[in-house]
């Protein structure tokens, strides 16, 4: 992650934007998902740069709106969110303490990012979010956001959802 | 959510109200590099529209999901890419989707085949999807290395996306090829159908020459082993013949379609038309 400069309106823009949540997985925020990449205070005030998650998601409006209006709320207005699209936003970026609430929530976090494997091979070591088991096997690749997959655990039998690595 | 929809004139006859509220298409007169762009941005975007006829539609939930969520990517890569050529020609990414015409439109044919709505069979959407997002994956690969920093970004966030499709779809491949006698019929029919279409994902002409030149990105003919590498295991896997190539060779990406892409644009387009700068 981007070193914000050390200035306390910064300071305290962080602070906000850690309790800014993402609405389509609104168990953490958008600083534990990793897409704000730095926060750079201008003369006439504070740019949130952010970095998509998928291409297509519709969540992105959303998220800016949400971070404009917890910053003025704040009392941190004017700022504004721009789009950093470079380097492409990873799941490696997800905090471990993003990685954590996930879990809590139901939703089995995603592994490391493996670039380079085998297009055909998908995750199979997915451990079930409620009962820790690894006998799990997957239902659907795509679930209920463009970002999960549908999983079901053989040894607790409970669906969950699965974050996966992109 | 509000509308903003223009109201109807309420006096005007049904036509008059028509041909006053209908918008008319831009002239839109890319350069090569800017035409090299659209042909990617206009295949996502075909793709992705005949993927939402799916919607409500697919044989099961789970897919039905699935095919709307590839074409949730495709249509983002689309505005992506529509935008991008938007700001060096003046137009907006809506403009550029919903006014143009069908001769401006160069998508590659194979995307505005008929799905869902003329019958066609569910092996054609997958079958399609497969030999698409492989297309797309070994384009997207090497866009990266684009000397646009624009395309490159694109391409580095989209390549990890059609990684998905093309596992996703290669599953369906076989799960249909080496299914049932039923499946693999019409697995097979479905070759037949869309592979003549899949040549040309490779031709090369002026604008994909200067493309490579500028450093834009790659000939089209520089996608086809790689994309052999994805295509053929899954058909070896899916116990499908490679058919032989033919002569063959639509014409899309040169803005010549087949007559199924003004009906698409027809429903695609019409809300723009008829109710101008609407929006959500």
């Amino acid at each position: 992650m981007a070193v914000p400069s050390s200035s306390a309106r910064v300071k305290r823009a962080w602070d906000v934007l850690h309790g800014v949540l993402d609405p389509e997985v609104p168990a953490i925020s958008v600083t534990d998902l990793g897409i704000v990449r730095d926060v750079v205070e201008h003369d006439g005030g504070l740019e949130i740069v952010v970095t998509p998650t998928y291409s297509g998601c519709p969540a992105t409006e959303v998220i800016a709106q949400a971070i404009t209006d917890a910053l003025t709320a704040a009392g941190l207005a004017p700022a504004r969110v721009t789009q950093r699209r470079a380097p492409a936003w990873t799941t490696d970026w997800i905090t471990p303490r993003g990685r954590e609430k996930l879990r809590a929530c139901g939703i089995a976090p995603p592994g490391a990012c493996a670039s380079a494997a085998p297009i055909r091979l998908m995750a199979r070591d997915v451990d079930c979010p409620h009962c820790g088991s690894a006998q799990t096997e997957r239902l659907s690749a795509f679930g209920s956001t463009a970002c999960k997959s549908l999983y079901r655990c053989v040894a607790c039998r409970e669906p969950f959802e699965h974050f996966k690595p992109i | 959510m509000t509308t903003d929809f223009a109201p109807l004139p309420a006096s005007a006859s049904p036509s008059a109200a028509a041909a006053s509220t209908t918008t008319g298409s831009i002239a839109f007169a890319p350069s090569p590099q800017e035409a090299y762009l659209m042909r990617i941005g206009d295949s996502c975007l075909i793709h992705a529209q005949r993927l939402a006829e799916w919607s409500g539609h697919a044989p099961i939930l789970e897919e039905d999901i699935a095919l709307t969520n590839l074409a949730l990517d495709l249509v983002g890569q689309a505005r992506a890419l529509l935008a991008h050529v938007g700001q060096q020609t003046g137009f907006d990414e809506d403009q550029l989707a919903f006014l143009r015409d069908e001769r401006d439109f160069v998508n590659v044919t194979l995307v505005e085949l008929p799905g869902r709505r003329a019958g066609r069979d569910f092996a054609d959407a997958v079958l399609r999807n497969l030999l698409l997002a492989a297309w797309m994956n070994v384009l997207w690969a090497k866009l990266q290395a684009s000397n646009d920093g624009e395309v490159a970004a694109i391409a580095g966030k989209a390549v990890k996306e059609s990684r998905y499709h093309v596992a996703h779809a290669a599953d369906w491949v076989v799960r249909l090829g080496d299914g049932t006698d039923e499946s693999a019929r019409r697995m097979r029919q479905a070759v037949e159908r869309l592979w003549p279409y899949t040549a040309e994902l490779f031709e090369t002409d002026a604008i994909d020459t200067a493309a490579a030149e500028s450093g834009l990105g790659p000939m089209r003919v520089s996608l086809k082993a790689e994309w052999e590498a994805i295509v053929a295991p899954v058909f070896a896997q899916a116990r499908l013949p490679i058919p032989a190539s033919g002569a063959f060779r639509s014409t899309g990406s040169r803005g010549v379609h087949s007559e199924h892409l003004g009906y698409l644009l027809a429903q695609m387009q019409t809300l723009q038309r008829s109710f101008p700068g609407g929006v959500w």
